[in-house]
């Protein structure tokens, strides 16, 4: 491939999505985009280059930007969200939603659904406390390819094996030869939509908590101070913000701020328009 | 006074209780070894573990056999028992849960497996 071909990949890549592709990656492009050039009956990625620029190369550009995606997830990644979740945000929850009785929780890019269903479980393990109540899980991804897993609900035994639990692995999952399918309850209780964090988010309805994990890392500063200031302003005075473990918000945005002893956990800030009013 | 924890590695196979060991002596356990349950018994009476990693299929005294005796034993509801075998069906797991196992790893399995395993068991 060319200095030009993977100038251009880096650039498409970074406008429609917010990936920063450092240019040492350049085996990367190669190993990634070989099949959507050879799908597209093209020689080579500096054709795929060329053609990925013509009028009307919007679907080659979505898969050329969904093959660049890094999808690497498990179940209760880190635990210690997950565990905060349900220790410290959920009973908040419970307290200060008691008259409506709905909770929206969004996991902003969940990958093959790990995340999502990790707190599904999460929800369904919580039990008669929340009985009666309405739980929206919003999960979405600019990746059509995982979504489409992601909806499947099917893991391999060695996906399963890193994070879950054995216990909750036969209490909430079929054996279907050597994979194994989530129990269709708990894949209702997630709706499953492509959406591209770099888009407005307000369609998406307001929330009560975002996940959202390992994605920022792959932005630049200026993006992420954008995806965490539209997140302040889809949330609720007191909703919550949860971010990787390599992730924060310091010099990013004064609209979150992190919450003492609740690593990776985040609030609505001074920032706000709403706490500034008050 | 060192707190090394020690691992029994139960298996009838050299070449995966070998591979084992070096994975959990990276982790800081000390590891021990059995080739049956029957040895396996004979290594807790000595001193209990605080792991056991438990293959299922081996001649003389099957894993489940082991765990049955193991938690009647004095002591021996203690250590944190996670199998580690090819019978990889939901009923095999749901009977090692019952008899007292505390994760089940199915085979094949890497040293991130045992490590995310280890961990929520509270090993690591
Ligand atoms: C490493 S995964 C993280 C999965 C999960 N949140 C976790 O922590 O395990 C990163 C995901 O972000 C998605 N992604 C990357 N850029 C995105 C964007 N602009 N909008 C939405 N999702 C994006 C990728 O498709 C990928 O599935």
């Amino acid at each position: 491939m060319n200095k030009e071909s993977l100038a251009h990949y880096c650039a498409l890549v970074k406008k429609e999505s917010g990936l920063v592709l450092s240019e040492e990656k350049g085996y990367l492009l190669e190993s990634r985009l070989m099949p959507v050039a050879r799908k597209y009956k093209l020689a080579d990625l500096d054709e795929l280059a060329t053609a990925s620029q013509k009028a009307g190369s919007t679907e080659m550009v979505r898969e050329i930007v969904d093959a660049m995606t890094t999808n690497e997830s498990f179940f209760f990644r880190d635990i210690t969200p997950f565990d905060q979740f349900r220790d410290y945000v959920l009973p908040k929850l419970i307290e200060n939603r008691g008259d409506k009785k709905h909770i929206r929780i969004w996991s902003a890019a969940c990958s093959n659904g790990q995340e999502p269903y990790s707190l599904a479980i999460v929800l369904k393990e919580a039990g008669p406390k929340l009985a009666g109540w309405r739980i929206d899980i919003v999960a979405t991804d600019i990746s059509r390819e995982v979504l489409t897993r992601a909806k499947a609900g099917v893991y391999s035994q060695f996906e399963v094996q890193r994070g879950l639990p054995i216990t909750l692995l036969v209490k909430y999952f079929k054996q279907d030869g050597d994979k194994w399918r989530i129990d269709p309850a708990l894949r209702a209780m997630v709706s499953f939509q492509e959406f591209n964090l770099l888009d407005e988010m307000r369609a998406l309805g307001k929330f009560d908590i975002i996940f959202c994990r390992n994605v920022l890392i792959y932005f630049d500063q200026e993006t992420k101070t954008m995806v965490l200031n539209r997140m302040s302003g889809i949330l609720p005075p007191d909703g919550h913000l949860v971010l990787g473990g390599a992730e924060t918000v310091l010099g990013m945005t004064d609209k979150f701020v992190s919450i003492k002893g609740q690593r990776g956990l985040y609030e609505q800030g001074a920032g706000t328009p709403i706490a500034k009013a008050s | 006074m060192s707190d090394t924890k020690i691992c029994l590695v139960v298996d009838d196979s050299r070449v995966i209780r070998m591979v084992a060991r070096k994975i959990l002596e990276e982790l800081e356990f000390s590891v021990a070894e059995a080739a049956d349950g029957k040895a396996a018994i004979d290594v807790c009476k000595d001193k209990m573990p605080d792991a056991v990693l438990l293959d299922w299929n081996m001649p003389v005294m099957s894993g489940i056999d082991f765990l049955r005796s193991l938690r009647k034993m004095d002591g021996g509801d203690a250590p944190t028992v996670v199998f580690c075998t090819t019978e990889n069906d939901i009923e095999h797991i749901q009977e090692a849960i019952a008899e007292g196992a505390n994760e089940y790893i199915m085979k094949p399995f890497d040293s991130e497996i045992i490590q995310s395993k280890f961990r929520q068991v509270g090993l690591l």
